[in-house]
């Protein structure tokens, strides 16, 4: 069901990608670049009260927005849910955005912010009160992540994310006498042993290219750079060809599972003990005590296995931002809203209860309920593991203006490795060529 | 499409004429299995939606796709009906007004157009007809676009009405209407109305609405489930998901299970209570549209 759904997005995603785009060119001269630069250059409060709307796909977001509007009686948010960014809602502020409709604040994916930047759906919300400063509260890597690198510029605010760690289903290591990996050799070991038990120690998502993309992440290599002129794209450097010789080389042994992520038949794995471990980002935990429901209290987490024994790096899967769109007439009170929604701590502690996010700042991941040993994992504290994991993130990933197309072309490539036609880095080749065509095709410039 | 496989071999007449032909055995029972594999492949997701709804969310993934665990039908039930604060039976409602009031509209609009294409003598009438037999043509997803940077240059996207008013329009109902109007609608009887002193909108309604009821049935449910259906405009034009359909509501929701995966449940109850209503109109409405064909038998 999941696969059908998500081919079907692609499709319509594709088919209005298309037609925002030739809409796109017969008006860029009107709705340029100069209100833009005004946006930045003066960020003052508006005159009398003011109503914001913030389009997310947060469940629990009401709460935080109730909380807001009460202590705000000028600045009133209407929060509206849609379908998540890939399925729907970035096609909505895209066509928003060219409609000159769009709402003043919306959640975009950090891996689809670059998409947003260069399309110049966000404002540039540096010089409104309290952004700058607000920078220093969150973990590193994020604050990067929405300024780009830029000197003066921050086009949005972090709102949550996926350090990433190994669940493991601690009963069965060591009923069965087996160490529990902190090396992706030992790893590679493990894998061997437990399929001689007769499971598998974990399964390759062919269509979470993301996963692959925080493996690649860990292991410091980058997919993208861009230099302030041209894109540099390069999925098949060093680590990245590291990384997918190795897993390529426990598909071809059959020590993994090829079972789509999320699906039915994957929960059933978790479920049965036929896999062992995940390596996951945080909001992994709720996946896994949800889809399998009997194995409560044989999980654990510890952190990423290692490419060098005693280092600590680990990556990141997914987590999100809130940006103000192009168009909002008051930057200034949408910019208040969105460093309050992600640093205060009433808010946060609403999010977390309610959407289960996992905060971008630093004193987010000391909230209380982030510190209790959960009983679905052996009452371990797990959340202490992704604190240490969101800390030991690499600052300097970049993701690409396509992500979208990059996801969609190389998990083509992953579903042909894992039926034995080409490899991991086929699919990593591919998928570059394939991206810098997108560009190109675009006018986004590109380094061959 | 379900419809017009169903008009090809209306029921009570073939069994009539077959009678007399005398079928043989072998070829009734080549039918019966071809007609049973169908109606296999048609039923089993129902089945299989029907069985998912009534367990929990650990057996949902252990046990059996195709039969009972323990029953959670209730449970599933509630939580359906009050997660997000009761957001679903909403969408429900949605639906049934932008597709019950909008099928019934864009009958009535049809149903005119087309009788008038059919009955009326005016100068570029093939014209028009066959501008409106393109549109047949054009899928509705490649119109939601455009229509959604009409409505917001009229500042009336995210509205009821961005999705009601487009849905009222069918090229494919008013092909249908011209095409009955005219073969059911004898001018004699239209000429007879008019010589007793009936105005062309009475003569309309009280004369060739009724000739045309079985075609009337067959537009309304046709677009009926093309407006059910529709998905691609609504996700375009609204961002409020109080406004949202069923299917949209049922599809945002779906989209989110990997950061909420208890909604998996939701998704799947949800599913099941909004074939309800398809399978209501289609059951109570079938009944007038046999009718209908009878009648016309009998006349023939």
């Amino acid at each position: 069901m999941n696969r059908h759904t998500t081919t079907l997005a692609r499709a319509g995603a594709a088919a209005v990608a298309g037609a925002v785009l030739l809409a796109g060119c017969s008006d860029a001269g009107d709705d340029g670049t100069s209100d833009g630069a005004a946006d930045a250059a003066s960020c003052e409060p508006s005159d009398g009260p003011v109503e914001l709307t913030y389009t997310g796909w947060v469940p629990g977001m009401e709460d935080a927005v109730a909380l807001w509007n009460e202590a705000n009686p000028d600045i009133q948010v209407t929060y509206n849910t849609g379908p998540s960014g890939n399925a729907g809602t970035y096609q909505d502020f895209f066509n928003q955005l060219e409609a000159g409709q769009a709402p003043d604040l919306g959640q975009i994916e950090f891996d689809t912010l670059p998409n947003f930047r260069v399309q110049d759906g966000l404002v540039n919300i540096a010089d409104c009160a309290g952004v700058m400063e607000s920078g220093e509260q969150f973990v590193d890597w994020t604050w990067q992540q929405v300024t780009f690198g830029e000197e003066g510029s921050v086009y949005a605010i972090p709102q949550d994310t996926g350090p990433m760690a190994m669940f493991y289903r601690a009963d069965l290591f060591e009923e069965a006498g087996i160490d529990v990996p902190t090396t992706w050799d030992e790893y590679a070991d493990a894998a061997a042993a437990i399929r001689d038990e007769g499971a598998h120690i974990t399964h390759f998502p062919r269509t979470d290219v993301n996963w692959f993309a925080g493996l690649v992440w860990q292991a410091e290599g980058r997919w993208f750079e861009n230099d302030g002129d041209q894109w540099t794209v390069d999925l098949t450097g060093p680590q990245s060809t590291q990384v997918a010789d190795y897993w390529q080389g426990l598909i071809d042994d059959g020590l993994v599972k090829d079972t789509a992520g999320f699906s039915d038949e994957w929960n059933n794995e978790l479920n049965t003990g036929e896999l062992w471990t995940w390596v996951s980002a945080v909001w992994g935990a709720n996946s896994i005590s949800s889809g399998a429901p009997d194995t409560a209290g044989d999980w654990a987490v510890a952190p990423m296995p290692q490419w060098d024994a005693g280092a600590n790096a680990a990556g990141n899967w997914g987590g999100s931002s809130v940006a103000v769109l192009k168009g909002s007439d008051h930057p200034y009170e949408a910019a208040q809203f969105a460093v309050w929604l992600n640093t205060s701590e009433e808010s946060l502690t609403a999010l977390n209860e309610g959407g289960g996010l996992y905060p971008a700042t630093t004193a987010g991941l000391e909230l209380p309920a982030l510190k209790e040993g959960l009983e679905f994992y052996g009452d371990q504290p797990i959340y202490d593991v992704f604190a240490e994991a969101a800390a030991a993130t690499d600052p300097s990933f970049t993701w690409g203006p396509t992500m979208a197309q990059t996801y969609n072309d190389v998990a083509d490539g992953f579903g042909g490795a894992l039926s034995g036609s080409g490899t991991l880095l086929d699919a990593l080749q591919s998928g570059q060529d394939a991206t810098i065509a997108t560009l190109k095709s675009q006018s986004i410039p590109v380094a061959e | 499409m379900s419809i017009l496989t169903r008009t090809d071999g209306y029921g009570p007449t073939t069994a009539r004429e077959s009678r007399g032909v005398r079928e043989r055995p072998m070829s009734r029972l080549v039918a019966f299995v071809i007609m049973g594999a169908f109606t296999l492949y048609f039923l089993v997701p129902i089945w299989w939606l029907a069985v998912a709804s009534t367990k929990s969310r650990g057996q949902f993934t252990s046990s059996a796709g195709l039969w009972f665990a323990d029953f959670h039908l209730w449970d599933n039930l509630t939580f359906l009906f009050t997660y997000g604060g009761g957001v679903y039976l909403r969408w429900l409602g949605n639906a049934v007004i932008y597709a019950g009031v909008g099928a019934l509209l864009g009958t009535l609009l049809a149903s005119m157009c087309g009788y008038a294409l059919a009955k009326y003598l005016f100068r570029g009438r093939d014209l028009l007809f066959n501008i409106i037999l393109g549109g047949v043509l054009v899928p509705v997803t490649a119109l939601a676009l455009p229509l959604f940077l009409i409505f917001s240059a009229v500042d009336m996207t995210n509205t009821y009405w961005s999705v009601f008013l487009p849905s009222l329009v069918s090229p494919f109902g008013v092909y249908l209407a011209r095409i009955y109007a005219a073969a059911s609608v004898p001018d004699e009887l239209l000429e007879a109305a008019r010589l007793d002193g009936s105005g062309e909108v009475r003569t309309f309604f009280t004369v060739s609405v009724r000739l045309m009821a079985p075609a009337l049935v067959t537009i309304f449910l046709f677009q009926f489930v093309t407006i059910w259906n529709n998905f691609f405009l609504p996700l375009v034009m609204l961002s409020d998901d109080r406004l949202y359909p069923v299917t949209l509501g049922l599809y945002a929701w779906n989209s989110q299970t990997n950061a909420v995966p208890e909604l998996r449940t939701a998704v799947i109850v949800g599913a099941f209570v909004a074939i309800v209503p398809l399978i209501l109109a289609f059951l109570g409405l079938q009944r007038f549209w046999r009718g209908g064909l009878a009648a016309g038998g009998v006349k023939a």
